[in-house]
This record gives C-alpha cells, structure tokens and sequence, in this order.
C-alpha cells in the first residue's frame, strides 16, 4: 500500500438479516483504490457489486441490511465508525455515485437546476450567486449543450443519455476524492455509452479523483479500468492489473468470464458460456463457492474456501489450483 | 398547461349531461309526475290539466328537450315540499354543508399526512402498527353507528357537547369528527404506502448520496411526489364529503345538503331529489376539475405535457 491510496476497504462484510435467516451479500470484501485511478469491479448481477458500494455510502436498505465487520477507509478514517451526521457531510463532498438508471434516479417534480443546486448549496451556503454559477460550470464539464436553458427543465423533457450527465453533474460537482460509478452506461443506448464513458475518462483526466467502476461488462473495463477485481456470490476471487488479468487469467471464473465476450476478429461460433447458476446467498457452497461450476474442482475445493495466492505483481487469485500450480 | 384545462372542462360537462339524462329518464321510469303532485283525490280533468301545463303530454324526447333547455337555464323544477325552485333550495341548504368540510379536511391532513409519514418511515414499528390498527378500524367504522356512539358518550352520558342540530363551535365538534374518522384512516394508509413507493425509488437514494438531510429528503424529495396519488383520492373523498354526507348530517340533525337528499327521498320530493343530484354532479365535477389543475401543479409531467 502506497501513501497515494484514497479508498481502502478491508475485510467487508456486509449481511442481510431477513426473515428466512441471514445473508451474506458482501463477504469479506478487500480493495484499494488509489489517488487518479480506477479500478473495476467486475461479476455477475446479484453478486453483491451494488450492496458493497452502498455499505462503502452506508446507504444499505434499511432496516434489512447491515455492515457487520470490516474497515472503509476514506484518507485513513474509517467511515464504518462516523455518526450520522458526519455521514452526511462525506457523502457527495468526499465520495460521490453515479447509479445505473437515469430515468429514475433524478426526482420527477424538480428542475434539473435544483437538483444540482441543492448539492452545490452546501459548499457555498448563502451565495446564490456563486452556486448558480457552480451549477452552469457543472453542467458543462459533463458537455451539456445550452446549460442556462437546461437548468429550468424537468427530468421528463431529457433523453437518457442528457439525464445521466446531470447525474454526472452532480456527482463531480463538488469534486469528490472517489467516484463510484454503478452500471453507469448500461441503460443508455450503445452509440450513447461510449460518449459517456469518454466523457468520465476526461473528467477523471482532468482532476484526481478516483474511482470505483462497477460492471459486469469486461469489455468496459478493458477501455476504462487501471485494475480490476472480480467479484463471484460475495467475495473477490481474483484481482490484478487489468492487462495481466485479461492476458493470463488465473482464476477459472474469470477465464471463463473473459471467454465469454465476443472478440472481433475470432471466427463466429457460439460463445462459450458458464454452466450452471451462480449459487443463492442463502444457501453457499461451503468451499469455494465456484466449485460446483468449476471444471477443475476436486474434493479440497469443496470443503474449504480457497486463500489468496499471488500469482504476479499486485495480482492475486482465490484458487487452490492456481496455488498448486504457483507453489 | 390551459389545453389540458379546457379539456378536462369539456370532459366535466360531457359528464354533466350524461348524469342529467340518466337522472331525467330514471325518474320516468317511476310513473308521472303529476300523480305525485297532486293529492290522491284528484279529480281527472285536474290531472289533464297539471299534465298539460307542466307539458307532460309532449312525446319524451320533446319532454327531455325542455328538461334540458330549463336545467341550462338554471331552472331544475320547482320543490313539491317547499314549493320554491328546487336549485334556490339546494343553495339555502350548501352553506351548512360546506362549513364543516373545512374542518374535517384540515383534521384529516392534520393528522393524516404527519402519521402517514411516521408509518411508512418507521415500518414495522410500534407506531406503524398502532396507527395501522386505527387505519382499519377508521375505515371499518360504520359513520352512522359512529355518530349514535359519540352522541352517546358525549352528549348523553358525560353531557359536554350538544347532540344535534347547527349552532356555536362545540356543534361542529362531533360531526367534524365523525365525517373525518373515515378520511384520517383513507389519507393516512394511502400516504404511508405511498411514501413507502417514493421511499424506495433511485432518486431518494441519490438524494441521500448527495449528502442531503433526512428531513430534506423527506419533507421535499419524497413528499412531494408521495401526494399525487392522495391528491386523486382528497378529489373523490372531498366530493365524497360534500355530497355523500347524508349519513352524518341525517344523524346530527344537521341542515345541509345530506339531510336535504335524506329528506328529498323520505317525503318524496321528486324534483328536488332530481336538482340534488344534479347539484352534486356539479359539485364533483368542479372539485374534480380543482384536482386536476392542482395535479398539475404537483407534478411537471402533467404540466408539461404538450
């Protein structure tokens, strides 16, 4: 760890306490990000991406969920032992989230403009002005033509792809340290994601922000990503840097993710595909939770959650095999 | 913004006519008129005469075009009872019932949206369950039987307040409560669950990731979109309550609009019957209308929508 790490999550579990037992969405989930970089997060729906950014937020679904262990350290303070209040103050000045859908994530009986004004305003308290002018800048660092216009409209009278800038907006408008960004692209139109994922790449360029990049598109994260961490049914089962990790994938789950995206230039065939289904929460694998999907898994595998191994620099992967082949 | 006014004006008087020849040709389904006007002992050439001169006589459709031509003019009947036009009736008697809605719609919200809120914010909680319970058993009550157990405990057992009819601020307290028992538990169910909805949408999590207060998040974010759907229901109960509380006022003896519907059927008055109901189409159709561009205002979809 360098002294350039902004975020550094270790250990987090984060548990669902319902009805018909406990579960265990995030469990025992590490990563760091460092200053200017982005790293993706990478696995299937319901792998407990989304839960793991919201415990980082601690905006989980209440009274449901709930972080049981574990550290989110924002510039070395602990955000998991913070009141309320102090909450508060972090969200959006510190760590900021883009979620996934721009039709509903702005609110439908506010201008655009006060939606923006409203986060801006806790910088500035009391000047109308320099908010105002805030707001316009805003508006166009995400390249939102005709801001002035802009601001007096209400989210039904936006496309998709304009909505998710002022998403946008108002995430960097108070330039935060990290930037969590859900499943940013995949409600817009193709011809839309990748203007938009430029647009972040130049946002991100242009300041020091870091970010969180979740996706279950390794596509996306080939383009975006400095490195990137799998996620398989709660835990991280390999992370590296992105070129080793899409060059030499050590763990079965994600040779098997990176197989499964189209390429180009290969002959067209069927796609490779993973068997089976993730497993339900309520009811893990006592081992290593791929195992029943994993071509390779013995009896070890099975029983006993595998450790991670280094398998290059800053590389790691949860896999028995992987460790008997390293060893 | 005033297209879709004009349009919900036109809509309202389509309605209007529609409830006015249901209304005419109902009551001549019932037999003719002049046979209720005049006493049993009528002679023959007296009920040719009355069928004549009030123009019963014409072919239906004539006798609806005249209806129609009258109640355009204002003109709905004269009253058999009261022996005055109808219409003049109905608005000696709407002043009574409209001075206890303001006080049952400001006790219902006033208690109605805080619980609401309270319920939906801490579900599952002691007070979402106690005013759960109060919700169904306000909407299960009966007004009728409500009304006879406050009299009986109010006024003739402790004797605090007067049983009936109209008079100083403690004659409003029993019917106000009686007619808003049913509103308090309809708004308050209908805001938590909708409060519940708004509470859960991606825009009140981005509110909050935005660093906002709970109580901005609450009272601006979510609120203001939690009322769209109480504002449809406040149109149909506030229609409800002005037209329909013929219960409560026949009960507290009170001179209002209810009690007159109560007394038009009891003594047989057609054409009054005929202009109450009419009346109240009214009444509805410009409550509603209200709605409509109060709906508007709530929510820019609507007036935007164009």
């Amino acid at each position: 760890m360098t002294g350039d790490t902004v975020l550094d999550v270790r250990d987090l579990h984060t548990h669902f306490f319902l009805r018909r037992g406990v579960v265990k969405v995030v469990d025992g989930v590490s990563f760091s990000l460092r200053r200017g970089e982005v790293l993706g997060l990478v696995g299937e729906s319901g792998c407990g991406k989304s839960v793991t950014a919201l415990s980082l937020l601690r905006l989980l679904p209440q009274p449901a969920a709930r972080t049981v262990q574990g550290k989110v350290l924002l510039d070395g303070e602990d955000l998991l032992t913070k009141s309320d209040r102090e909450m508060r103050q972090i969200r959006g000045s510190k760590i900021a989230m883009i979620l996934q859908d721009p039709q509903t994530s702005l609110n439908p009986v506010f201008t655009i403009g006060d939606q923006l004004r409203e986060s801006i305003a806790k910088l500035h308290p009391g000047q109308d002005d320099t908010v105002m002018r805030r707001v316009i800048e805003a508006l166009r660092k995400v390249k939102l033509a005709a801001p002035e216009q802009r601001i007096d409209q209400y989210p039904h009278q936006m496309s998709g792809g304009m909505k998710q800038r002022v998403v946008g907006a108002i995430a960097i408008s108070r330039e935060p340290r990290v930037l969590i960004a859900d499943e940013p692209t995949t409600a817009l139109d193709v011809t839309i994601q990748l203007q938009y994922l430029k647009l972040l790449q130049e946002l991100q360029q242009n300041s020091d922000m870091a970010i969180l990049f979740i996706t279950h598109d390794f596509g996306i994260v080939a383009k975006m990503c400095d490195r990137v961490s799998v996620m398989y049914a709660g835990r991280i089962v390999e992370s590296g840097p992105v070129r080793q990790v899409f060059d030499n994938p050590r763990h079965p789950y994600t040779q098997a993710l990176i197989a499964s995206v189209p390429k180009m230039r290969r002959q067209a065939g069927r796609l490779p595909t993973i068997e089976g289904q993730p497993p339900a929460f309520s009811d893990l694998p006592r081992g290593c939770r791929f195992a029943p999907r994993c071509p390779l898994a013995d009896d070890r595998c099975r029983t006993t959650y595998p450790r991670s191994y280094a398998v290059g620099s800053e590389h790691t992967a949860d896999c028995w095999k992987v460790g008997a082949a390293v060893l | 913004m005033r297209r879709y006014i004009l349009r919900r004006f036109l809509q309202g008087l389509v309605l209007l006519v529609l409830v006015a020849t249901i209304v005419f040709f109902l009551g001549r389904l019932t037999g003719n008129p002049a046979d209720l006007m005049l006493p049993e002992d009528a002679l023959e050439e007296d009920r040719v005469a009355l069928i004549e001169t009030l123009g019963l006589d014409g072919p239906l459709h004539k006798q609806f075009g005249i209806f129609l031509a009258n109640a355009l003019r204002g003109d709905l009947g004269d009253s058999i009872r009261h022996r005055e036009p109808a219409v003049d009736v109905f608005f000696s008697r709407l002043p009574n019932t409209l001075k206890i809605v303001p006080g049952t719609m400001a006790l219902a919200l006033i208690l109605a949206i805080p619980l609401g809120i309270l319920s939906a914010l801490y579900r599952g909680r002691m007070i979402d369950r106690v005013s759960g319970a109060i919700g169904v058993l306000g909407i299960a009550t009966p007004n009728f039987w409500l009304g006879i157990l406050l009299i009986y405990v109010f006024s003739v057992q402790l004797g605090w307040l007067p049983s009936a009819r109209m008079g100083g601020p403690q004659h409003y307290i029993l019917p106000t409560i009686t007619l808003g028992t049913f509103l308090v538990a309809g708004f308050m169910r209908l805001i938590r669950s909708s409060m519940l909805e708004v509470l859960d949408s991606e825009f009140v999590k981005l509110a909050r990731i935005k660093g906002l207060s709970e109580t901005i998040v609450v009272w601006k974010h979510c609120l203001r979109n939690a009322l769209i759907p109480v504002l449809s229901l406040w149109g149909v109960l506030m229609g409800g309550l002005v037209t329909g509380a013929i219960v409560t006022e026949t009960v507290f003896a009170w001179p209002g609009i209810g009690r007159l519907t109560y007394e038009a059927v009891i003594f047989r008055d057609y054409p009054l019957l005929q202009a109450v109901i009419i009346m109240d189409a009214v009444l509805i159709v410009i409550i509603n209308l209200v709605v409509d561009i109060l709906y508007a205002y709530v929510d820019p979809r609507i007036r935007l929508a164009e």
